[in-house]
């Protein structure tokens, strides 16, 4: 048993910088994003729709579609190696095999014509080098693995003789079956029911916790990923907002978007005729940002200077940062 | 029927026939209703809970009579709805609208806010000329949109204004009944609590009376004055709201209220959670005895022959639940 060392950086990102130009003008879908993933933890990262954060994903994977999307700057370190500068080939090695991602909609992700079978074992043909029956062998192994059960006969089917959660299953099986260092999960569970949801939340993270496999789930409920992940980053508008244990981020957290947003979700164990709080307006639209702080348009407690400046990330407790001028509430 | 009850559904059943081959020949039915029963009351919110495909979207069309072949009985203020003839349906349904779940598919992207809005008042005949405006200019105010907006199209709004639209038009000729169809569950968080909140505000302030149909049980909790939920096609328990939440008795009821997340994760961590095995089954061949014995914890050998039904468990205390092993 090797032990998980939680400090090691396997992914760093600095100051990602990911736009696309369109019609409406220069739109910055990611401004300025910089966190870091240990090995063996799992990263939240949370926004509302258009905040970013699933071309931050595909900008790690480089799959960002040009035109009309470009990187524009910033780095991505996995395992001292900078993304950005990765020559087609070498993507190609790291995709699907070390950094593996399950995409949103499994209905649409999976090739309606291919067996299951074909589309897993492509994988493990290309990065792992088996053949057809050894390949075979090892998709019922992962199918069983997320809880398919008959797998020797179901491998042979095709994507539309499964449900919806099923289908998430095999998306999950596809992106480990290289036993990647990282997995990254862009909304898993926002086509499935509630009680599937939890399944795969927990096929997920049993899976982390055996393979030592660092994830990255990226959500809009902040509820779901409370259960699950070490540490919570949040977004704005291109840009972390906020960022702590999880913990430490539930408990107290300090950007007025994170209040807004945990405010907003309505709870069962709250009190019931407690109204729901509310994040007044709408998200900003990318190619027309407000000056200064995104956020200020809707804050409550913006001061003159967040109409002027963008405030930076400040230290506020331990491994607790956020990005705001307005002063702490306690 | 009680006077107070505005509208009462009894043994409502639908199936859609599968059919296969050349000749369309029907195979199999998916019982999609199967012997539902429930009552709303005057200015009551009735919350529909429920997985996907469990038949909580067409237990709602179904009372609005958006299906042919519905069998069972749909009583409106008394008036029974099945037996209507098309033109008195036609004058009937505006007292019954229905507010749908995907804003981005429900508006005609060819019309105007203010056409779509206003398209109603025209077909039942509420108003003309200078009223007409007047009345389309008053919608968008309740709904919190800005009148001068009605020249703009569907997609020059976002997902929570174009949601504020179809409620706008749902309302315009001031219906006394509502079908809420997930009228959130395509938003994101904090545009959902701008939704419930205003549904809440037009329901107070109008008399409305809503069935609120949601696969979330904790979105459905804050508006609701008593819940529904439904498992492959029937209601397996119902009863008040906050007793449903305190004391739920069907253990399918308990799997669904343990599984939605809590944003707190020292009490997340600390919950109980059951984790149903499996997925939903086929409605076209729906499990013997209870539909859910295959993924029951507490199921035993009646509930696998014998099917439960929905049973007052003390009288008057109003919480009906369907399952053999609650005592």
């Amino acid at each position: 048993m090797t032990t998980v060392v939680k400090d090691e950086k396997i992914l760093e990102i600095k100051d990602l910088k990911t736009y696309f130009y369109t019609q409406e003008g220069e739109l910055k879908a990611v401004d300025g994003l910089s966190y870091n993933v240990a090995k063996g933890e799992s990263v939240g990262l949370v926004g509302e729709s258009a905040c970013g954060k699933s071309v931050s994903a595909l900008s790690i994977l480089r799959l960002i579609p040009y035109p009309p999307g470009i990187i524009v700057g910033g780095e991505i370190i996995f395992y001292g190696q900078d993304l950005l500068k990765a020559s087609e080939e070498e993507m190609r090695h790291i995709r699907g095999n070390r950094i593996a991602m399950i995409f949103q909609e499994p209905t649409t992700s999976l090739n309606p014509v291919l067996t299951v079978r074909t589309q897993i074992a492509e994988a493990l043909e290309l990065h792992r080098g088996m053949e057809k029956e050894e390949a075979t062998q090892e998709c019922v192994r992962l199918l069983k693995l997320v809880g398919i059960s008959d797998a020797e006969r179901r491998v042979n089917h095709y994507p539309f003789q499964f449900s919806g959660g099923m289908q998430q299953r095999i998306m999950i099986a596809m992106a480990l079956s290289c036993n990647p260092a990282l997995l990254i999960a862009d909304e898993p569970t926002t086509s499935v029911d509630v009680t599937v949801q939890a399944q795969l939340l927990e096929i997920i993270d049993d899976l982390r916790k055996r393979f030592g496999t660092s994830v990255i789930v990226i959500t809009h409920n902040l509820g779901i990923v409370a259960r699950y992940v070490d540490r919570v980053n949040v977004m704005y508008a291109g840009r972390l907002v906020e960022t702590a244990p999880t913990e430490e981020l539930y408990a107290n957290p300090l950007h007025p978007y994170t209040v807004g947003l945990l405010a907003s979700v309505p709870r069962l164990d709250s009190e019931r005729k407690k109204s729901l709080r509310v994040i007044k307006g709408l998200p900003p639209n990318l190619a027309r940002l407000p000056k200064g702080c995104a956020f200020h348009p809707r804050c409550d407690v913006a001061v003159q200077r967040c109409r002027e400046e963008y405030p930076p990330m400040e230290k506020v407790g331990e491994n607790h940062y956020r990005a705001c001028f307005a002063p702490i509430r306690k | 029927m009680k006077d107070n009850h505005l509208i009462d559904v009894d043994k409502l059943y639908m199936y859609f026939p599968v059919t296969a081959g050349v000749m369309q020949k029907k195979v199999a039915d998916v019982k999609a209703v199967d012997g539902v029963s429930f009552y709303i009351k005057k200015g009551e919110t009735l919350g529909l809970v429920g997985e996907s495909g469990c038949g909580k979207t067409t237990t709602g069309r179904c009372i609005l009579q958006l299906y042919e072949g519905i069998k069972g009985s749909v009583l409106f203020e008394g008036v029974e709805l099945t037996k209507l003839r098309k033109e008195q349906l036609r004058r009937m349904r505006r007292n019954m609208q229905l507010i749908f779940q995907d804003p981005f598919a429900s508006l005609d992207p060819r019309m105007t806010a203010g056409q779509i809005i206003g398209e109603p008042l025209k077909v039942h005949g509420f108003a003309k000329g200078k009223e007409y405006k007047d009345q389309v200019a008053e919608l968008f105010r309740m709904v919190e949109l800005e009148p001068y907006m009605a020249d703009r199209y569907p997609h020059e709004f976002s997902g929570g204004q174009r949601q504020r639209i179809g409620i706008a038009r749902a309302l315009a000729v001031r219906p006394k009944f509502v079908v809420c169809d997930e009228p959130v569950s395509a938003l994101d968080v904090s545009i959902q609590a701008q939704i419930i909140i205003l549904l809440e505000k037009l329901r107070d302030e109008l008399g409305l009376t809503y069935l609120f149909i949601a696969h979330d049980l904790s979105v459905v909790r804050n508006i609701s004055d008593r819940v529904a939920v439904m498992y492959l096609g029937r209601i397996v328990e119902i009863t008040k709201a906050d007793e449903i939440y305190a004391n739920p008795l069907h253990p399918y009821t308990v799997a669904l209220l343990s599984a939605v997340p809590i944003p707190d994760p020292k009490v997340d961590r600390t919950r109980k959670r059951i984790i149903l095995k499996g997925d939903v089954p086929s409605p076209i061949f729906p499990p013997p005895g209870c539909r859910f014995n295959p993924r029951c914890h507490m199921a035993a050998d009646i509930c696998r022959q014998q099917q439960p039904e929905l049973r007052e468990l003390t009288p008057g205390s109003e919480h009906w639940v369907s399952c053999h092993m609650v005592k």
